[in-house]
């Protein structure tokens, strides 16, 4: 098979398109000759700049109905994958990415790959390479499946760089019945005021696990070291499954993957599944006060102490510097 | 209302895993109830509870007729299980598993909600409840952290990246949850004895009319290459006497972050 034409599911905060949807598009031009975007939202005018300046001739834009976008998404996928036959369509493993590429799956009887790391062509044919076992280990998987192949990739897997392309056509896809996908009506949306950098996209992330002892030390020890260093608050999973941080600061396997230049851990034992998440940072700090646990083998900076101790001084001294 | 929840029975994820020849997972070991799952578990008890009357129905696809997982969701108090048990189910990839499962929904007949995690812990795609909400013709509201259920419909928080949004559907409807929404109970030793003798409906592909479209051959994708990532190299290690924040600093200002 030869790989013509690719989608890239597109995703947008504001009028903004997220990072990890321009990874894709960069990515899309090295394994495709054509490169289109698919986009559920009501403002494809407002993106088709920045989606063209990393090589998408076209957006599809859909109606989203007001409802979740990856449920109504794949309904209009499907009707224009018929249509326009992509060989690929990409998706971000993100809460949109998910919903909307395990629809499409089933309307076109196709199986999926995801948590996709790396994404080439070989022979003429698609190589998807995933981590399993905490990122121990790489699995390489081919499709044997008709096209389109469905594949959705962890953000941070590729860089992203501009193509210079001038901004997308839109080609406003009209209103497509959902059925009852359309159903799920997003009737309010909270945004808790976000300071500083986004997890996936800031320059420093500073990380709490159980070792910062209680819920109510997140804050003076995790958030705001984050915030003086201008960074963004990440945890473990063992913090967000005690219900003192959300979901969505999760780093790991089952979280987020980040790669910033710094990544300070504190309190972090530096289980497999935490790793698999942050160790392609730049440079890793970790404060831990077992001299023993793992974190310390990907540390470029290891403190051997208590964060109740090294975290105060550290903001004292930070302050002291910052004037 | 009767609820059902897909419950994953898992390879306990502290015995570090391996890959048979095949490239399947070696499940020699003893399953146990997923975590992510334990949440679904505990959200169907606590509605039903509320609504004052149903019951809550387990769902599992799992290798050779494996139920240690489903009697800890049983003894938590769900009433009764269906198991997908078969040979044929071997290599199933998540599609597969999304058919399977739904024509599971249908069998328990007249669900109004069904529960899923978001994610397993082994395999991780997310992607299993919106396919199965797909096959069943339903609304899905996924990556719940909040749930409620009034007037037929049902109404979640959902995760986004910065705080939440409000999403509403009716019933019947599949909604995932995520981990930390409640606490989930630890089941009491009547409730381990009670679930010894629940129901457990064993069924096969065949069974539910999905001969031949799940396992291996169903899951059209192949493993062609298994390595090792390369191990990142440990830097400088101190114990802190009083100077682990000046490190610090240092290091910092080497970079040129502050
Ligand atoms: C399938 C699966 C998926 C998973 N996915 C993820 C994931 O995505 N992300 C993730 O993070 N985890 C994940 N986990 C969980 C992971 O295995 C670990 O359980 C988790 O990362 C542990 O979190 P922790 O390091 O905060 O806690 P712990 O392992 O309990 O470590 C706490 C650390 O704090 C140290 N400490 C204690 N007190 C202090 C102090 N005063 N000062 C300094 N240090 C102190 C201790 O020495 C210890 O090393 C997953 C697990 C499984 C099975
Ligand atoms: N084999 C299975 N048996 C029961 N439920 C499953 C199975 N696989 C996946 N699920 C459900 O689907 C969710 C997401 O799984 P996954 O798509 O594999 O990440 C899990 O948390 C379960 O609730």
């Amino acid at each position: 098979m030869t790989i013509d034409k690719v989608w890239v599911f597109a995703e947008a905060k504001g009028d903004k398109v997220t990072s990890a949807t321009l990874e894709l598009l960069t990515k899309a031009r090295e394994i495709g000759s054509t490169v289109e975007a698919i986009y559920a939202g009501d403002n494809a005018e407002a993106i088709a700049g920045q989606l063209g300046e990393y090589g998408a001739t076209t957006v599809h834009a859909i109606d989203a109905q007001g409802a979740l976008p990856g449920q109504v998404a794949a309904a209009a996928i499907a009707i224009g994958a018929a249509e326009h036959a992509p060989d690929v369509i990409l998706f971000a493993q993100t809460y949109d990415g998910r919903d909307a590429i395990a629809r499409l799956s089933v309307k076109l009887d196709r199986p999926v790959l995801t948590n996709g790391f790396t994404l080439a062509v070989e022979g003429g044919k698609l190589v998807f390479g995933t981590a399993i076992f905490g990122g121990t280990t790489m699995v390489d998987c081919e499709l044997s499946s008709d096209a389109p192949h469905l594949i959705a990739v962890r953000p941070k897997s590729f860089t992203a760089e501009p193509s210079g392309g001038g901004a997308a056509a839109v080609n406003v896809v009209g209103a497509v019945d959902a059925g009852r996908a359309a159903e799920s009506k997003v009737l309010e949306v909270f945004e808790e005021e976000q300071i500083g950098p986004k997890l996936e996209e800031a320059e420093i992330v500073v990380s709490g696990g159980r070792g910062i002892g209680a819920s109510e030390s997140y804050k003076p020890l995790v958030e705001e070291l984050a915030k003086q260093l201008k960074g963004a608050f990440g945890a473990s999973r063992a913090i967000v499954d005690a219900g003192w941080v959300p979901y969505a600061l999760q780093v790991g396997q089952t979280g987020k993957t980040v790669k910033p230049k710094v990544y300070i851990a504190l309190g972090i034992s530096g289980a497999t599944q935490h790793l698999v998440g942050m160790k392609n940072s730049d440079n890793i700090i970790a404060v831990n006060k077992d001299g023993e646990a793992p974190i310390f083998g990907v540390a470029d900076l290891g403190i051997v102490g208590d964060v109740n101790k090294v975290i105060p001084a550290l903001k004292d001294a930070i302050a002291a510097k910052q004037g | 209302m009767n609820v059902v929840v897909c419950v994953k029975q898992i390879p306990d994820p502290s015995v570090p895993g391996q890959l048979e020849a095949d490239h399947t997972l070696d499940r020699s070991a003893k399953p146990i109830l997923d975590e992510s799952d334990s949440y679904g578990v505990e959200m169907a008890l606590q509605l039903v509870d509320a609504a004052g009357g149903g019951e809550v129905t387990l769902i599992s696809l799992a290798p050779n007729g494996e139920v240690s997982g489903l009697r800890t969701a049983l003894a938590m108090g769900a009433a009764k299980a269906v198991l997908v048990s078969d040979e044929a189910c071997s290599g199933t990839d998540a599609l597969g598993t999304a058919k399977l499962l739904a024509k599971c929904v249908e069998r328990v007949g007249d669900a109004d909600l069904v529960l899923a995690g978001t994610e397993s812990s082994d395999g991780y795609t997310g992607t299993v409840p919106a396919q199965m909400a797909e096959l069943l013709g339903w609304p899905a509201l996924t990556f719940a952290k909040k749930v409620e259920i009034a007037d037929g419909k049902v109404k979640i928080q959902r995760q986004t990246e910065a705080g939440y949004d409000v999403v509403e559907a009716s019933l019947p409807a599949l909604v995932s949850v995520t981990a930390g929404v409640v606490e989930p109970r630890y089941p009491s030793f009547k409730g381990i004895m009670a679930a010894k003798n629940k129901p457990v409906d064993s069924v096969t592909a065949a069974d539910l009319g999905l001969e031949g479209q799940v396992g291996w051959a169903g899951a059209r994708q192949s493993i062609t290459n298994v390595t090792q990532a390369p191990a990142r190299e440990a830097g400088e290690k101190f114990e802190d006497d009083g100077t682990g924040a000046e490190k610090i600093v240092a290091f910092l200002e080497n970079l040129k972050v502050i």
